[in-house]
């Protein structure tokens, strides 16, 4: 599985919604699924997907899909 | 009772800690103890492991580094990628008016006693929101609940502790995460131990079961609320004290 597809995949099921649905314009709070709870389960979706841990500053940025992929690149990860 | 869970303990090498650590491992545990005394840390994991067959890891690390945490964390995340307990123990005591105490002193426990406690369940918050389920326990106290003359430094620490469970309890609610505060009395551990005879008479006469408490009798309750027999008690801080009244 692609780096891309495991972040689709990490968004998917944490928010519970369709993998069409996950596009770098994607915000948080933009639909009722990515709440700040969802966004508790995304964080550790994405942590245990790509074995990483998140500075908090991270966390409070990662605001949207393609914030995500740019805070994921300074961990190492390529899409 | 704890049968294949994974539970952190912080402060495992003594007291409560340690009492707690040799509760869950009877109890079936998967644990990871943490201390910064190294030696004894060690000692102790290599007995309970010996003695229960249970996985039993040492870290060492002082909670109050907030990159040694992290570090601890990112172990346990790729070691098991799961916690189910969370035991936050680790604390300072002083004795102290409010005219004799430092604010750094204040600094101090706040960093051990509050913030730590605090990085710690956010870290392990993350860890538990992946399987949708956990049990915190943090170590809150009698006199964070009741005040104490003369421990006000200390009470301040330890009533936001209780603050920081009651709150984290409805936030972590949706996540089937359990958040839950023991508030000790007057215990027999090393934190009480220069109490002169006297003052233990005083304290002593203040308690309605007319004697002070044991590690081993707290570690009780914690293994309680770590259990699934706890499985629907979030929010509270349960007193531990034998009906003391400070």
């Amino acid at each position: 599985m692609s780096t891309k597809q495991q972040l689709q995949s990490a968004f998917s099921e944490s928010l519970g919604i369709e993998p069409t649905q996950v596009i770098d314009s994607l915000s948080y709070n933009s639909i009722a699924e990515w709440d700040s709870t969802a966004h508790m389960i995304l964080i550790a979706e994405l942590e245990n997907e790509f074995k990483v841990m998140l500075d908090t500053d991270d966390i409070i940025d990662m605001s949207s899909v393609a914030k995500a992929k740019e805070i994921l690149a300074k961990y190492n990860v390529e899409f | 009772m704890l049968a294949d869970k994974c539970i952190l303990i912080t402060g495992a090498n003594r007291g409560i800690g340690e009492a707690t650590a040799r509760l869950c491992a009877k109890y079936g545990a998967q644990l990871f103890i943490a201390g910064r005394n190294g030696s004894s840390l060690h000692a102790l994991a290599e007995e309970l492991g010996s003695e229960a067959h249970n996985s039993v890891t040492p870290l060492v690390y002082d909670v109050a580094d907030e990159l040694a945490v992290k570090g601890a964390f990112r172990f346990i995340q790729q070691s098991t990628g799961k916690l189910d307990g969370l035991v936050n123990n680790a604390g300072l005591m002083l004795d102290a008016g409010l005219a004799m105490s430092r604010l750094s002193d204040l600094q101090q426990l706040l960093s051990v006693n509050t913030i730590a406690a605090y990085q710690h369940a956010q870290l392990a918050s993350r860890l538990m929101s992946r399987q949708r389920a956990g049990s915190m326990v943090n170590l809150c106290s009698v006199v964070g609940e009741q005040g104490s003359a003369g421990q006000s430094a200390y009470a301040t620490s330890k009533a936001a502790l209780s603050g920081m469970s009651k709150s984290l309890a409805k936030e972590l609610g949706s996540l089937h995460i359990r958040v839950n505060g023991v508030a000790p009395g007057f215990i027999d551990t090393d934190l009480v131990a220069h109490y002169p005879d006297e003052t233990r008479q005083q304290v002593l006469n203040n308690i309605s079961l007319q004697r002070s408490g044991r590690a081993d009798e707290v570690a009780e309750l914690i293994c309680f609320l770590l259990s699934d027999k706890a499985s629907y008690i979030s929010g509270q801080i349960i007193a531990i004290d034998g009906g003391i009244k400070l």
